[in-house]
């Protein structure tokens, strides 16, 4: 692991908010929400409404959150539950 | 990931028309959304097989690069891979789920 996996590693196991960061960064224009499920800081689960998901499969949709997470999803996060929409869903 | 373990994981999908593999067993989920997952398959009174990633190291990484997919359960529907807990969890409700199963032939068509 590379120096900065490390800190990012450490950074993950404390705060749901180091994950929602992460999540903005690739979802711009998103709402997202993550909640930590165990009070352990390795299981969340995490609601995302972007307009980068219209028109996705599910698996199209959480393949770009688990590429938006990178490395953070083979280390720190042992569970992602995952509620991905788009606007248009949203608004229905 | 080692060929043996490429081979091994492709003959179970394409051996059973629903094949799940998991942290634990049927009788004993060793995870919450492991167990998720076979509840729901049980709801539909769907014959599945699973694999206990915790016994095989080998396969419980290499499954991540087969279906280029980071995490646990992942769920197989005609040697077709559909997701894990969360997107199972919304077919399900959707009823995407029972009509995946049905078009398997493992369940019959309501």
């Amino acid at each position: 692991m590379t120096p900065s996996d490390e800190a990012l590693t450490w950074a993950l196991m404390l705060d749901p908010r180091a994950v929602e960061a992460m999540l903005m960064a690739a979802f711009p224009d998103g709402t997202i929400s993550v909640r930590d499920l165990t009070g352990t800081s390795d299981h969340f689960d995490a609601v995302i409404v972007s307009g980068r998901f219209e028109g996705l499969s599910r698996i199209e949709r959480h393949r770009l959150v688990y590429a938006a997470l990178g490395t953070a999803m083979s280390g720190p996060i042992h569970a992602l539950a995952l509620r991905t929409k788009s606007p248009s869903e949203i608004s229905k | 990931m080692s060929e043996s373990a490429r081979d091994r994981i492709q003959n179970l999908v394409d051996t059973h028309k629903v094949m799940l593999f998991m942290k634990g067993t049927k009788s004993f989920p060793q995870c919450g959304f492991s167990n998720a997952v076979v509840q729901m398959l049980k709801l539909h009174g769907a014959p599945f097989e699973t694999f206990n990633v915790l016994a095989d190291p080998e396969v419980r990484d290499g499954i991540k690069s087969f279906s280029n997919w980071p995490t646990l359960p992942q769920l197989y529907i005609g040697g077709k891979f559909v997701g894990g807990c969360d997107i199972v969890t919304e077919m399900h409700e959707s009823g995407d789920l029972r009509r995946e199963l049905e078009g398997a032939g493992v369940i019959a068509a309501s």
